[in-house]
């Protein structure tokens, strides 16, 4: 019995593995791959399934050499911006990303070339995001390759874009202690709208916050539902869901999520806005060109729109919050998304922002803004 | 047996000499107190009395024992009548004695001033509020009616003048904001003490919100007219207008600056576009702007 038991410990693991050696997978989640994957191998360049899965994993892994070999050199990529491409640059949200995995399916599949779909699922300093692209495949030869579409690295032309400064100082009074002597008031923000929804993962409040005062201000929304006998169910913030800095009569959306929550519980809800006077610059403008409602890869309803920089300040990481109005100029939705790669001075990136089917329908107008994060201080 | 009775009678007498002598002490401890004294002034009790005894002083901030001679005064240093209040004071020896001194504030020394609010947006009616309470050199606040004036000013000079006598420590003023965006200085003063404070008379909301724009190479540049309130005063630098353009590529936003009184927005687009702005919860004029030729 002593010796039985670590034989069939061993065997059912060796059975395992050969299991997870065989079984087609990839790389997601568990981080086994199949036998093309693996390093020293070379892909089955028959099949352009195991191509793309083999091109994704060499990414996965940054092996990059490799991965560029399942490259297709007919539109003129070369190594240097396809990596650019998966690495990002300029400290942009995609430079502090890993891909975690990906789920790539076919569209079509012919003698000579194929369509595939693949959902990138990136792990990011925000949270996790999907991203959507589609792949095609050709055959050259025996092989088959991935004509990756090439890469623009953004370029700018030297150039001095004059900036007028705005800073706002605060003398903080004598130093005598006496009451009111230092008494400088807080910015003074108000909510101007405010709407509840529930949703399938719970109860959302939203609305939009303006700085009403003169002075740059540093806002919170915290929200408190409050049940029928008038005690507190839950209270969150609205986090990252906010442009937290508001320049005088900046006006930003707000969401407040309150997960596995139905409003049907809720009686009351208490909001409770904080501003404070922070140090901000006005710099840099960024521009919202060209959004549009409209249908993503997927079929999802997405405001998808292009963001420009005005200013000569390089933007890392754009973060785009909207927010949706029915015909009565109610609001009915705010989402956000973050663009992940970097807004470079006088450049464009496009966003897309996924609005849930539900809503969709009800939306007659919205309103971007774009809040920024840079590395030399936002 | 006759030396035993002696003894005794000796003993008894002692006794009684020495109860009638603790007697005496007893009743000699009437505590008398001094009237109410300003705050940091020194203050003498009498105790009556001879003897020893001990010193129990209880007040706002302190606690103090000390040993004293009963036949003396008791002499307590204004460094432990700081706070103005009413203090406890105990005399023990055989038995206690108590009594309350009541510690006054001492002459104004200062003024605790709080002006409402720090910015104000003009011409707005009661707007500006200030409360000011003086206070001795020991932070005790002064109850006594006392008349300080308050005198609202820019740096045109005078705008208000404004007396007012002291309710329980506290007098206080409210008025209009100016018709400029200016620094106004507040004011208030008692004898030679004063404070000063400063509230932001700021621009209200932007009036007649307009903008005029043109075509470029690369799209559309449109900018406002300087921005005023509608008293005519600039609204200040870093406010954010908001320009929005609908055109067939879609509609553009740009949340712009003003800066040096105007703002502006570079926008793409080469279709018929309509800009509008706005400002908060202020709108301005539509302005269309054809398309590229």
């Amino acid at each position: 019995m002593r010796i039985l038991l670590p034989i069939v410990l061993v065997l059912a693991t060796a059975v395992l593995m050969g299991l997870a050696f065989i079984a087609p997978g990839h790389a997601e989640g568990t981080g086994m791959e199949t036998s093309a994957a693996i390093s020293g191998l070379s892909p089955d360049a028959s099949d352009p399934e195991r191509v793309l899965h083999s091109l994704l994993t060499n990414v996965q892994r940054r092996q990059w050499d490799a991965a560029f070999q399942g490259v297709s050199k007919s539109n003129g990529i070369d190594e240097a911006s396809f990596i650019e491409d998966w690495k990002g640059a300029d400290g942009s949200l995609r430079s502090f990303s890993a891909l975690e995995g990906f789920d790539p399916r076919p569209l079509h599949i012919t003698n000579d070339d194929a369509q595939m779909r693949v959902v990138l699922h990136w792990s990011t300093p925000v949270g996790p995001i999907q991203n959507v692209r589609d792949v095609h495949l050709v055959r050259e030869g025996d092989a088959w390759k991935a004509v990756w579409p090439k890469f623009q690295i953004p370029s700018v032309p030297a150039q001095v874009v004059p900036v007028t400064y705005l800073r706002w100082d605060l003398v903080s009074g004598g130093s005598e202690e006496l009451w009111g002597s230092r008494n400088i008031d807080s910015p003074n923000v108000r909510i101007i709208s405010m709407n509840a929804v529930d949703t399938a993962e719970g109860a959302v409040i939203m609305g939009e916050v303006v700085n009403e005062d003169t002075i740059p201000a540093f806002v919170t929304v915290n929200a408190i539902l409050i049940d029928a006998a008038g005690n507190p169910i839950d209270e969150e913030s609205s986090f990252d869901k906010i442009d937290h800095v508001l320049l005088p009569k900046q006006v930003t959306p707000y969401r407040v999520d309150f997960p596995d929550i139905a409003l049907k519980n809720v009686k009351n809800v208490r909001m409770d806005e904080k501003a404070s006077l922070v140090p901000a610059s006005a710099d840099p403008v960024i521009g919202v060109m060209n959004q549009k409602l409209d249908s993503d890869a997927q079929g999802k309803a997405v405001l998808h729109g292009d963001l420009f920089n005005e200013s000569g300040e390089t933007v890392n990481i754009p973060h785009v919050i909207a927010s949706f109005y029915d015909a009565n100029g109610k609001i009915v939705w705010v989402a956000d998304g973050y663009v992940e790669r970097a807004l470079l001075p006088q450049s464009s990136e496009s966003f897309a922002v996924e609005i849930p089917k539900s809503m969709a329908g009800k939306i007659q107008n919205f309103h971007v803004v774009v809040n920024h994060y840079s590395l030399e201080g936002s | 047996m006759r030396r035993f009775f002696v003894l005794v009678g000796v003993v008894l007498a002692g006794l009684c000499s020495g109860i009638a002598s603790l007697s005496a002490v007893c009743s000699a401890q009437e505590l008398r107190m001094p009237e109410p004294v300003p705050a940091g002034d020194d203050a003498i009790i009498s105790a009556g009395g001879s003897g020893k005894g001990t010193f129990y002083l209880i007040g706002p901030g302190i606690s103090r024992k000390s040993d004293v001679n009963l036949a003396d005064d008791i002499r307590i240093s204004g460094q432990d009548l700081r706070n103005a209040g009413a203090y406890l004071v105990i005399v023990c020896s055989s038995s206690c004695e108590s009594g309350t001194l009541y510690v006054t504030p001492a002459k104004p020394y200062s003024l605790a001033f709080i002006v409402h609010p720090s910015r104000v947006p003009v011409a707005r009616n009661d707007a500006v509020s200030g409360v000011a309470f003086p206070f001795d050199q020991y932070r005790n606040l002064v109850r006594t009616p006392l008349d300080i004036n308050f005198e609202l000013g820019t740096g045109k000079g005078s705008e208000l003048s404004h007396s007012a006598r002291t309710q329980e420590g506290a007098a206080w003023f409210r008025t209009s904001s100016g018709k400029s965006a200016e620094i106004l200085k507040v004011t208030a003063s008692l004898g030679d003490i004063s404070a000063e404070r400063a509230v932001q008379q700021v621009a209200s909301d932007p009036c007649n919100l307009r903008i005029t724009g043109g075509r470029t190479k690369t799209g559309i540049v449109v900018q406002t007219e300087p921005v005023h309130d509608c008293a005519g005063n600039p609204v200040p630098d870093g406010t954010i207008i908001t320009f929005t353009a609908e055109g067939p590529q879609g509609k553009a936003t740009v949340d712009a600056p003003i800066k040096k009184g105007i703002a502006r927005a570079a926008m793409e687009g080469n279709g018929m576009e309509t800009i509008s702005v706005a400002s908060g919860v202020v709108m301005g004029n539509e302005l269309r702007i054809g398309a590229q030729p």
